[in-house]
């Protein structure tokens, strides 16, 4: 063969592989052409010239360009090194790509991957990618596909979008996605817009508004640095003044001396007793004896004496700092934005703050007012048997523990949330009522007269039956799980929320001071109660059995107990513990409110509850101090009322 | 009302108004003698050294048992919270403990350093080897005597003595009675508790102090030993305090405090400032709990705020209740006894029993069987186990009216009785 025809040959072969890829590949496409007008840019992979490049596919608007887009940054995208074509490719078997068009995506075939070059982008190319990508999710034609593209702009947004979703406003149809595109497109005016009176108007829109994105907007335009000049300088009245002891720390501001290299840098005991050690000469370090070094003054003694030798950089004592920080004046400097935009976000901070803070205090009242439902559930029970009765029954935190894991069988065996709340709580009910009989029968009728001794008798029961329900349910807290239609919140502003069960907790004590009224003042049982209370002997000649009516009392309230554990059990979770952890706090409630007083019981709960919000407010971090402040307060007040906030006067007051 | 005063008879010796305290002295001494003698550190090595602390430990139950039966059973002041008086006797000595034995440890590394260590460095590394649990590295004020042990020694006294007398006055003052005062008194204990949970009270927190069983700069004295000295401290610690308190019950200030519990409007109304003798008695069995404390915890060698819980002393009136309240030796029977039981169920070490369908673990229904024996007690022998020595010595009670109602036949009438 000769060396024409080998070359032949080979021509033909080569033609033969390549035919039908050239041949199908349509180089006069639209979005071709475009490439191919960017050609050498796209090809460079440069991030500082791709911008054009990028520009213009995303101009064009087209889903072709969006393709290209979408292939390009995911390192799809191959150009034919002889032609300059651009193609999207995949690997296939045998070293070979898998062509398909850039216009429309159809397959090609086969091509061997020597023949072509893949691009490459970076992660800088590939970010601004995404961001022209987005003008394309703005406007897909799925609302999902807009609502995904708008969260992740809220969530990341950069100054690119801002002109994406500009142009995208008058196309949205979804008049929910319009609104969204709006406020957004008004915070990212006032992120990053050019034009300073327009990031201005933006803020001025948003007044009234507390949104949390919006402060997220406005927080970095007030950034600022602290800076420093010789007092001899005069300051532009720009700036804001810093006093150093005041506001800033003394050490932070000469830190910042140091930094400027304004001052020579604070000799710490670190790097004084360093230099000391790195001087030791046998046992003197600059003539003085080491073990004489144990005191402060001395080490500074001898690291002076080895500044003055040359061995150490100058002491800088207190004295000098305070000297060095008064030549200078500290001021801030806004870094954030231009000073008009900067000076409109600090006011519209202000302003927010301002309402903030209202809301807060709203939203504070809530807490408390939920706190307090809590404690009434809890000290409503106790209301009966040691407000109405005078039992003290320390075992009545057991009796809520009785009914919260009443409520966690019943769920055991029935699985429909909503059906085992509405059959725990008659169930909870009966349970604790049992229960309250049995030890007003077993135990407290022998000690009526005798307070204190009942109060060590409860004590007994609540012990065992504490020990009783940790060695049936174990030691670990047991789920209640509330109903469905009880999850979420009642979201009213961006602070203020409160969540259903609170609600229905609140809802359920005001039912429960319902009930109480109700079979106090209008029925015979609540009638005989208070006979009895007020005078037994006088009762029973009348024809009211006190037995009776002191077993029935009693189990009222323990029943009471038990639907407050079903409704404190949702909100909390359930361990044997979870009575004691209410006992105290009951007892303070009926105490500070007044004894046999169930509006007293009703006042005491809401200032135990807000007080305790309100003093975990001023210290958030820590529920137990509030808990202890709560507890000498409560200490405190009974000083003064220690008869209660409401106390029963006259007759009612010796029964 | 002086002219009866003065008139009564010449008073009898302390011995002849108080035998018990006589007999419970020899007593205590034989047992003190037979343990030592018994003990690995001194002895033939019967008892084990952990065995002779727990025995400390329960000489130091008696003694916060004794100041709650003289606040209680004669006093009729049902205090919930002496056992918060006995667990801050044992922070402010765990404190000196603590900061000596971390001290000595820190002298020691530092003195490898090319320098002689500054006292700043030196507090410096205490507290961050005290405070590196909590995430502090410096000392809280409260820890400001912590370094001498006469002053934690006088706080041991001072703390639980000055919150006693202002707790005291301020809820005698405005007549808190009863249950009332009970459960204030548990309030004031859950308080403290919650406030020593967290981890800025300057007390590690939930960590508590440990580490308390070594004493600083004896340790190369074993523990064996070291048990015995405690023993020895604490058995005098209660014989000084059995008689400490007869002497106060014995005399004329003992029937005044015993009349309070049976009827205080009687004793204001004799003229009598009831709320000083209440106080009096409040804040001196309160240091008498802080020094039993101070004795306890170098035993347990642990302390932390679960000790201070409300629980403690509830279990504190279950023993003095048990053993029975106004006589002196029923609250050291009592709390002896209990814990002395309590140890050995919860130890693990009381057989289980099968009942064939369900097996009893003690370590689970000790305290099931604890409850109810308690409530058992208070409903059928409100006299606890020491009415079984008055049934024994065959000790007449004066024959009054009206239903026996308290512990002691004194105690005829509670104030609350009326009600």
């Amino acid at each position: 063969m000769t060396p024409v025809i080998r070359r032949l040959a080979a021509c033909l072969l080569f033609c033969l592989s390549c035919a039908p890829a050239a041949s199908a590949q349509e180089r006069n496409t639209p979005i071709q052409l475009l490439l191919q007008e960017h050609g050498a840019q796209i090809k460079k992979s440069s991030r500082k010239s791709i911008g054009p490049a990028i520009d213009a596919l995303a101009a064009s608007g087209s889903e072709d360009a969006r393709r290209v887009l979408e292939r390009w940054q995911a390192k799809d995208m191959w150009f034919d090194k002889e032609s300059g074509l651009f193609v999207f490719a995949q690997k296939a078997d045998g070293g070979d790509l898998r062509l398909f068009d850039v216009a429309g995506a159809a397959e090609i075939g086969l091509a061997p991957k020597a023949d072509f070059k893949q691009l490459k982008p970076n992660s800088g190319i590939r970010g601004m990618i995404a961001a022209a990508l987005v003008q394309f999710q703005l406007n897909a034609p799925d609302p999902e596909t807009r609502a995904t593209a708008l969260t992740a702009i809220e969530r990341d947004a950069e100054p690119s979008h801002l002109t994406a979703l500009r142009a995208s406003l008058g196309k949205e149809t979804e008049p929910a996605l319009k609104t969204r595109k709006e406020r957004l497109e008004r915070l990212l005016t006032i992120r990053f817009a050019e034009d300073e009176a327009e990031r201005i108007a933006a803020i001025k829109d948003f007044s009234g508004d507390l949104g949390v994105d919006l402060r997220a907007a406005l927080t970095p335009l007030v950034a600022t640095r602290l800076a420093v000049a010789p007092r001899t300088e005069t300051l532009s009245p720009d700036v804001r003044i810093v006093t150093v002891g005041d506001t800033l720390a003394r050490a932070q501001a000469y830190d910042l001396l140091v930094e400027k290299e304004l001052a020579p840098p604070r000799t710490d005991p670190d790097s004084l007793r360093e230099t000391l050690i790195a001087n030791i000469e046998g046992h003197k370090i600059a003539g003085v004896r080491i073990a004489t070094l144990n005191t402060d003054t001395a080490r500074a003694r001898a690291y002076e004496s080895l500044a003055i030798q040359g061995l150490a950089q100058p002491l800088v004592t207190e004295e000098d700092v305070t000297e060095a920080l008064q030549r200078f004046a500290f001021f801030e400097v806004f870094v954030g934005a231009p000073l008009p935009v900067a000076r409109a976000a600090e006011v519209a901070l202000q302003d927010i703050e301002a309402k903030l803070a209202l809301s807060q205090t709203v939203d504070l009242a809530l807490d408390g007012l939920s706190l307090a439902s809590i404690y009434f559930l809890a000290a409503i029970g106790l209301a009966i048997t040691f407000g109405v009765m005078g039992v003290i029954n320390m075992a009545h935190g057991e009796f809520i523990m009785m009914g919260a894991y009443t409520g966690y069988v019943v769920q055991l065996f029935v699985p429909d949330y909503t059906l085992s709340i509405l059959l725990a709580i008659p169930l909870a009910f009966a349970v604790t009522f049992g229960a309250g009989v049995a030890m007003e029968r077993l135990v407290i009728r022998w000690l009526y007269h005798r307070p204190l001794e009942t109060l060590l008798a409860t004590f007994g029961v609540s012990i065992a039956l504490q020990q009783l329900a940790k060695n049936i349910f174990g030691t670990q807290a047991r789920p209640l799980t509330a109903p469905g239609w009880l999850d979420g919140s009642l979201v009213i502003n961006d602070v203020i929320a409160i969540s259903y069960i609170r609600i229905a907790i609140f809802v359920l004590a005001l039912i429960f001071l319902a009930v109480f009224l109700f079979v106090m003042n209008r029925t015979r049982l609540g009638l005989e109660v208070r006979a009895v209370t007020q005078n037994p002997r006088m009762a029973s000649s009348m024809g009211i059995n006190p037995d009776r009516i002191n077993m029935l009392t009693f189990g009222f309230g323990s029943g009471i107990a038990g639907i407050a554990g079903v409704a404190i059990g949702l909100y909390a979770k359930v361990t044997s513990e979870m009575g004691s952890d209410y006992i105290v706090q009951s007892f303070m409630t009926v105490v500070v409110g007044g004894v046999g007083n169930i509006w007293g019981t009703l006042l005491g709960a809401t200032l135990v509850g807000t007080l305790q919000k309100g003093i975990e407010w001023l210290n958030p971090s820590n529920t137990l101090a509030a808990q202890t402040y709560m507890i000498l307060f409560i200490i405190l007040f009974i000083q003064f009322r220690p008869r209660g906030i409401i106390a029963l006067k006259g007759r009612a007051a010796e029964a | 009302m002086t002219d009866v005063l003065t008139a009564h008879p010449r008073r009898r010796p302390f011995v002849a108004r108080y035998p018990s305290a006589v007999v419970f002295l020899a007593i205590l001494a034989l047992f003190t003698l037979g343990v030592t003698i018994l003990a690995e550190g001194f002895g033939i090595g019967v008892i084990s050294t952990s065995f002779v602390k727990t025995l400390g430990k329960t000489l130091c139950l008696c003694l916060v048992a004794l100041a709650m039966d003289l606040v209680w059973g004669y006093c009729g002041i049902l205090s919930l919270g002496h056992m918060a008086f006995f667990g801050i006797g044992g922070y402010a000595i765990g404190m000196w403990l603590m900061y000596a034995r971390t001290e000595i440890i820190v002298r020691e590394s530092l003195a490898a350093a090319p320098l002689p260590p500054t006292p700043q460095e030196i507090s410096d590394g205490i507290a961050g080897q005290i405070f590196g649990v909590v995430g502090a590295s410096e000392f809280p004020p409260i820890w400001a005597l912590a370094h001498s042990l006469p002053l934690q020694l006088l706080a041991v006294v001072l703390v639980p003595g000055l919150i006693a007398l202002v707790f005291g006055w301020l809820a005698f003052r405005s007549r808190v009675t009863g249950v009332y005062l009970s459960i204030l008194t548990q309030a004031m204990t859950l308080a403290l508790s919650l406030y020593l949970f967290q981890n800025d009270s300057g007390l590690r927190g939930n960590n508590g102090l440990s580490g308390l069983q070594n004493l600083p700069g004896l340790s190369q004295v074993p523990q064996s030993t070291i048990s015995i000295i405690f023993l020895w401290a604490s058995a005098l610690a209660l014989g000084l305090g059995y008689l400490l308190c007869a002497w106060v019950v014995s005399g004329q200030f003992g029937s005044v405090i015993r009349a309070i519990r049976d009827d205080e409007a009687r004793v204001r109304f004799l003229g009598y400032s009831v709320e000083a003798y209440k106080l009096f008695i409040f804040t001196f069995t309160a240091v008498i709990a802080g020094i039993a404390g101070a004795l306890y915890y170098p035993q347990a060698g642990i302390i932390n705020p679960a000790e201070i819980a409300p629980i403690a002393s509830i279990y504190l009136a279950v023993w003095v209740a048990i053993g029975g309240r106004g006589k002196l030796y029923g609250a050291v029977i009592g709390a002896a006894f209990v814990s002395l039981l309590s140890t050995w169920f919860t130890g693990g070490q009381a057989p289980d029993i099968n009942l064939g369908f369900y097996t009893i673990q003690w370590v689970d229904w000790w305290t099931i069987l604890l409850g109810l024996s308690f409530v058992a007690v208070t409903l059928f022998a409100p006299r606890g186990i020491g009415g079984l020595i008055d049934l024994i010595t065959e000790r007449r009670h004066p024959d009054r009216h009206g239903a026996d109602l308290g512990p002691d036949p004194g105690a005829l009438q509670e104030k609350e009785a009326d009600r």
